[in-house]
């Protein structure tokens, strides 16, 4: 084929550039979201521990729907769908700012909310019921017994897959490109298209996304080795 | 929406079926089913490869199944969309590409359920087997195998939703799917793209959650099955 695989043309000058940005805006979306994922999937786990119906079932539909609508289609939504909704003014506002940016934070904290919720609850749920009760009976209230008892002990055990879901969030990210966010791997399409060097372009991207996901994936065997319960 | 939706159903249904490749909801569920046949003999021998007593092996396909799952799937889209042209040596369309990206993607994912299917059998079955004389072929072909993935059907339909829902990444190549019939049809109507979006997303979410219920009720059937054999057992032993 004759082919000469060769770096230099695509690691050079503006190029570099290119991936820099991108590789800083993936990081600023994966941060934004990661944030957005946590608060939502927080008061999503406080709300379904209020024992009233309706709020049960709403959570419980916020989670099936993040979990069985493709998150392709859930960013188009937000980004397509959604500011046809609002009014005027601010869809203009959305417009000026960056919206592609603010949308996809919003659609992939959104649906990485969902994972973080059933993360939280399945290491709540995980804490023997026992504990619970011996915290009552030696006088604690139920905050105390959530407090000091319970969540200490449940986060150490939602902490790996809730770094999984990192991983989750930081390659999905990706998707972004689709609707225009200038993330790595939207950075790299324009790279390849303006060199040509197709396979030089993908390798640096590939080998940005390893080395993260690689760093995110030694963080979740080190918290499980580290936060592994001695009974457990 | 009814109005939208029936104008179009039959885009979301077929695609441009008679007129053009078949695609929409159809051929979502075609590639979806055929990525995951077609992944499922190399995700047993990665399965197999993990938990094989010689090391280089067993280095090897850990080192596969991290580097698939350290990447995004747009990554392998793209890397099947540029790299299988050179291998065939003709153009390749957007639906074969999209399954050949996802067999190995799925494989990845699919090996790692397989081989806690098999790590989650008891010890006995495999001394059972090797007290009877069994090789280790026909102790995986005849005893560990069709056990392992009895018990991992919920995992595998669960399987099928995440396929189901990555081939919307087609959209990004251009493959004729459920996600590009819709975008098409936003782009026809220009006016209602939260209806038109919305109706995709409904969609997906009665195909996926009707699947994520089956899973969960064949995974209550399994573990009742379970309990059922398991308490004769014991009447016997006691």
């Amino acid at each position: 084929m004759g082919y000469i695989f060769d770096l230099r043309g695509v690691l050079s000058g503006q190029y570099f550039d290119w991936f820099m940005i991108g590789l800083a805006v993936t990081i600023a979306l994966t941060c934004a979201a990661w944030c957005l994922a946590m608060t939502m999937g927080i008061i999503l786990t406080l709300i379904r521990m209020i024992p009233f119906r309706p709020f049960e079932w709403f959570v419980a539909l916020y989670v099936e729907y993040h979990r069985n609508v493709p998150l392709l289609v859930q960013i188009f939504v937000w980004y397509f769908g959604v500011p046809s909704l609002l009014p005027r003014p601010a869809r203009q506002w959305i417009n000026g700012h960056h919206g592609e940016f603010l949308l996809a934070t919003i659609a992939l904290g959104l649906a990485a909310a969902a994972y973080v919720a059933e993360d939280i609850r399945s290491g709540i749920r995980s804490i023997p019921k026992a504990q619970n009760e011996a915290a009552r009976s030696i006088g604690l209230g139920y905050l105390g017994a959530m407090g000091y008892v319970v969540l200490p002990q449940a986060i150490r055990i939602a902490v790996p897959p809730l770094i999984n879901q990192t991983l989750l969030l930081f390659k999905n990210t990706s998707l972004a490109m689709a609707i225009g966010v200038g993330e790595l791997t939207y950075r790299t399409r324009e790279v390849e298209s303006y060199t040509f060097k197709t396979f030089e372009a993908f390798a640096v991207a590939t080998a940005i996304y390893l080395a993260i996901s690689f760093g995110i994936m030694a963080c979740g065997a080190y918290a499980g080795r580290r936060l592994k319960l001695e009974n457990a | 929406m009814l109005e939208i939706l029936q104008n179009n159903w039959l885009l979301f249904l077929v695609g441009q079926y008679p007129h053009g490749p078949i695609g929409g909801l159809t051929m979502t569920l075609f590639m979806a089913l055929t990525a995951l046949a077609l992944c499922f003999p190399f995700a047993i021998c990665l399965a197999l490869a993990r938990l094989s007593p010689y090391r280089w092996l067993r280095l090897s396909a850990t080192a596969i199944v991290h580097t698939v799952r350290g990447l995004p799937l747009i990554m392998f889209i793209f890397w099947t969309y540029f790299f299988s042209p050179l291998i065939i040596g003709r153009a390749v369309g957007g639906v074969e590409t999209l399954i050949i990206a996802l067999v190995v993607y799925e494989a990845a994912y699919l090996s790692e359920i397989i081989r806690a299917g098999i790590q989650g059998l008891p010890k006995g079955q495999f001394e059972a087997a090797s007290a009877l004389g069994l090789g280790y072929w026909t102790t995986t072909w005849k005893i560990v195998l069709p056990q392992a993935l009895h018990n991992m059907l919920p995992s595998m339909v669960s399987q099928f939703v995440s396929t189901i829902k990555e081939t919307s990444l087609g959209y990004v190549i251009s493959a004729h799917e459920m996600t590009f019939a819709a975008s098409q049809v936003n782009n026809v109507l220009l006016t209602q793209p939260f209806e038109v979006y919305a109706i995709l997303a409904l969609t997906y979410f009665v195909l996926c959650f009707a699947l994520t219920s089956l899973a969960r009720y064949i995974e209550r059937r399994i573990s009742a099955g379970r309990v059922a054999v398991a308490t004769p057992a014991v009447a016997v032993a006691v």
